[in-house]
């Protein structure tokens, strides 16, 4: 059953290519072990210079970005990035399910037999020793251990006092600014369907669902694996088919290596894009987990 | 005299000729064998970049796959070589191209020149190793392996479960007893020679093409045939994880891989730039003798390896989720259940806090809140105080608590008014100390004034839950440490678990116990019981209460403190 998931995740995905536009294509400069960023987004220009800075220091080769109809600049910046291929699309983020059909469609086609990570530019990968080996480091030993994936959770990162107390700057680390996190309020529960572990918790689940626990969003996630055109993300990045790529825990008691995703949501520019990605709907079970981020930012946004 | 270096590579090429060129401008004669599987251009490549040095030679290529006996096969013919092309050579180290050399190759030349007929290698008998991946140990010598380990793992493991099975058996020569250790060995010429030059070696050959893992056996078999110096150890640094992987080294174990005072280590990541740098630079002298130490290394290995296979007791994450029994400890440390204590005792939480210098929190199942200590909303690692999401995941909540607060033990009370769903995880945990006084929950109900109907109704509900949890805790397979008081029994002396309880939780602070903790005024309470009786429940949990008064010991201690002499 799954397998048939899976193809019909990757045929929706082959079917989805027509909506994309290209805009600069550099793929042709994609060595036979570069290390790939894949990435969706919309008006985040603010953030773009310190995403590519980021990911370039820790060694990553090429980025290939799918451009959500920005009008903010993003795509023109893009376009001009010697290491980014850029493609556009004026079609429904959610009917792409929240960009994975594109993404898929790519990885398809430029990711097979390349480390891929798929990350948001507002998230921000971590790894043991990652302050003093390069990501190649870790791939190459990856490879070297046979793991064909690697899991890397959601940490909400958030400021202390309101979210607009300081501004965020064009170019800054996020991080300057959120540094704060919940460090062990996470709830883990199995999917014996997929084999992947759901996560919830985290100030999010804190603050804005409280009440309503199984709401809050999840927080597992898979962002680094040796891509094969025939493997599939099957719900954003916390899923993934075939299922044994989704074995990234030990049961028998052991701890297998893990990431993190830092995640600059909190910062000044969340009130404003909580009001527009409410008006657009344009995000997952009718964008729930953004009206309840309003709710709350109208109360007191001080996590 | 000197030593020469044999050096099978796969990978890496342009790193194993920086190494090669080290040796060989080092005085050290060179032989390279290639795999037969790198490509061409990548063999042309470092015959070229090596052209100009005089002591290196290439051997002839094959195909070395990992348990297979190309491996040996290359050794062989690169060794023939070695020996006969390098008259000058006492020693030959087999090393790979993944090797880097961490002391100056005159420390190595001296050091053998002491030790003129000794031979560096790890020889074992077959029930002395432990290190063998897949329980294959002796098995390895009688059994045949026609399948690949890698690529047809299948059919590998099939088919040493049906020669299992039907009991098929390989005769060991005569004359050959076993031995296995690690591939990377440095012997004399004379035993090497010894060893090649044997007039039965077609025959050894033959039977150990189709032993399992030759490279880690023909030498270490042979050596003990022909040699009387056998130092069994590897004077190459390598370190397997749990796989039998070889562990890799970066630029961040610099400064372990110096201290080691190891001559040789191996693997080193090809673009670990730092160490190349520094350890083939002439400049790194170490302490002229020192014999090589690797304890360290050995330490922060084998604390890696136990991390990947026991992981840390009491934590749960993306990478750790624990079957069922399989957690090596459910929570992270001890922590105390109290269960009717906050009943029977007015303030037992400040009391207890105070008594044994920790942090008590009320009842954090309770249906309303988790109520931690202090009154708190946010407890350590952010734990919210939501009941929802309490009740969503009461594991991770519990868990998490005691992983969060590791070094502080954690007090809870607990009742059969809170959510239940715990009870069978925490009767399952060694780290759980439960102490259970039951019917206590009779107290306040006595207390309450409300409609008797409605109490009598209360207390046959929670007689029911508390009943089904002293079930659980009375089960065999419990593993926490329980202890059970009825009512009547605890009120009679309540010192003496009062202090075998604080003596459990701060066993340092060798205080007797000074003062009581208040409590509950029981006048009545005997006729409150009988009232439940006439009303037609039967209240059994408390013990024996007389229904016509009080018992005069507890009611006399009331409010007084309690001294000992």
């Amino acid at each position: 059953m799954l397998r048939l998931a899976r193809k019909r995740w990757l045929f929706r995905a082959f079917r989805k290519r027509r909506e994309l536009r290209n805009v600069a294509d550099r793929t042709s400069a994609i060595s036979h072990d570069a290390i790939l960023v894949f990435s969706t987004l919309r008006n985040e220009r603010f953030r773009l210079p310190f995403f590519l800075r980021y990911y370039r220091e820790m060694g990553v080769n090429h980025f290939l970005i799918v451009d959500n109809d920005s009008d903010d600049g993003s795509r023109e910046y893009l376009a001009e990035q010697p290491d980014v291929s850029l493609w556009t699309t004026r079609h429904s983020y959610k009917r792409a399910r929240f960009g994975v059909d594109w993404l898929n469609w790519l990885q398809m086609k430029y990711g097979h037999n390349h480390w891929c990570l798929v990350v948001d530019p507002d998230e921000f990968f971590v790894y043991p020793f990652c302050d003093i080996r390069p990501l190649r480091a870790l791939t190459d030993w990856l490879d070297a251990s046979s793991i064909k994936s690697f899991s890397a959770m959601l940490l909400d990162m958030y400021p202390k006092g309101p979210f607009d107390a300081q501004p965020y700057h064009e170019g800054q680390d996020p991080f300057e600014i959120a540094q704060w996190f919940d460090s062990g309020n996470y709830t883990i529960q199995r999917n014996r369907k997929y084999g992947n572990l759901w996560i919830q918790g985290g100030p999010r689940a804190r603050m804005f669902f409280p009440d309503l626990p199984e709401r809050a969003p999840a927080l597992n996630k898979v962002p680094l694996v040796r891509w094969n055109r025939s493997y599939a993300y099957a719900s954003s990045t916390h899923m993934l088919l075939p299922r044994g790529l989704n074995q990234v825990y030990d049961e028998w008691g052991g701890e297998k290596a893990s990431g993190v995703l830092l995640h600059a949501k909190f910062l000044d520019t969340f009130a404003h894009k909580a009001e527009e990605e409410m008006e657009r709907r344009q995000h997952y079970a009718n964008s729930h987990e953004y009206r309840a981020y309003r709710l709350a930012m109208a109360k007191q946004p001080d996590l | 005299m000197t030593v020469g270096f044999v050096m099978l590579c796969h990978t890496a090429l342009d790193r194993a000729a920086q190494v090669a060129r080290h040796w060989a401008t080092h005085g050290c004669p060179v032989v390279i064998h290639v795999d037969k599987r790198v490509k061409r251009k990548g063999y042309d490549g470092l015959v070229k970049a090596l052209g100009d040095l005089g002591n290196v030679r290439f051997s002839g290529r094959h195909a070395c796959e990992w348990g297979t006996w190309g491996i040996v096969a290359a050794t062989q013919e690169a060794s023939t070589i070695m020996l006969r092309s390098f008259p000058q050579v006492r020693h030959v180290y087999l090393s790979s191209g993944s090797c880097l050399p961490l002391r100056p190759v005159a420390e190595l030349v001296r050091y053998l020149d002491e030790r003129p007929r000794t031979d560096f290698i790890e020889s074992m008998t077959t029930e002395d190793v432990g290190w063998t991946i897949g329980g294959l140990n002796l098995e390895r010598f009688t059994m045949r392996f026609p399948y690949s380990w890698r690529k047809q793992r299948r059919l590998f493991d099939g088919c040493v479960r049906l020669q299992r099975r039907i009991g098929l058996k390989r005769r060991i020569p005569a004359g050959i007893v076993p031995h296995l250790g690690s591939q990377w060995w440095c012997l004399t010429r004379s035993t090497l020679s010894a060893i090649l030059d044997n007039p039965d070696r077609a025959e050894i050959e033959r039977y150990f093409r189709h032993v399992w893992a030759p490279d880690e056996s023909y030498f270490q078999t042979l050596v003990r045939q022909v040699s009387d110096q056998v130092e069994s150890r590897s004077l190459t640094l390598s370190k397997f994880d749990f796989q039998g992987k070889p562990h890799i080294f970066y630029d961040d174990h610099l400064q372990i891989l110096r201290r080691s005072d190891c001559f040789v280590a191996r693997k080193i990541w090809p673009h670990a730039n730092r160490l190349y740098d520094s350890f083939l630079s002439d400049n790194s002298s170490g302490q002229a003798a020192a014999e090589p130490n690797p304890g360290k290394i050995d330490r922060l290995f084998a604390r890696a390896v136990e991390r990947r296979t026991k992981g840390r007791a009491g934590l749960y994450m993306q990478s750790r989720h624990p079957n069922e029994n399989w957690e090596n400890g459910r929570t992270a440390a001890p922590y105390s259940v109290f269960e009717g204590f906050s009943d029977l005792f007015e303030n037992f939480e400040i009391w207890l806090g105070k008594a044994t210098g920790t942090r008590v929190h009320g009842h954090l199942f309770a249906p309303d809140r988790v109520h931690f200590a202090g009154g708190d909303s946010i407890y350590n690692g952010a734990l919210c105080d939501s009941a929802a999401m309490r009740d969503y995941n009461p594991k991770s909540v519990l868990t998490s608590l005691i992983w969060n607060t590791r070094g502080e033990r954690q007090c809870f009370q607990f009742g059969p008014a809170d959510n239940q769903d715990l009870k069978w995880f925490m009767a399952g945990d060694a780290n759980a100390h439960i102490s259970v006084i039951s019917g206590a929950w009779a107290i306040p109900l006595f207390h309450s004034n409300r409609n008797f109907g409605d109490i009598r109704h209360e207390a046959a509900q929670l007689q029911k839950i508390e009943a089904e949890f002293l079930t659980i805790l009375r089960a065999s397979w419990v593993k926490a440490r329980v202890r059970t008081w009825t009512l009547a029994e605890f009120v009679e002396n309540p010192m003496e678990p009062l202090q075998t309880i604080v003596d459990e939780i701060s066993p340092r602070s060798l205080r007797r116990l000074t003062e009581a903790p208040l409590l509950a005024d029981l006048t009545g309470f005997g006729q409150f019981l009988q009232n439940l009786r006439n009303q037609g429940m039967q209240p059994v949990l408390m013990g024996d209460f007389p229904a016509n008064g009080v018992l005069p010991m507890a009611a006399n201690r009331r409010g007084r403190p309690y001294l000992v002499k």
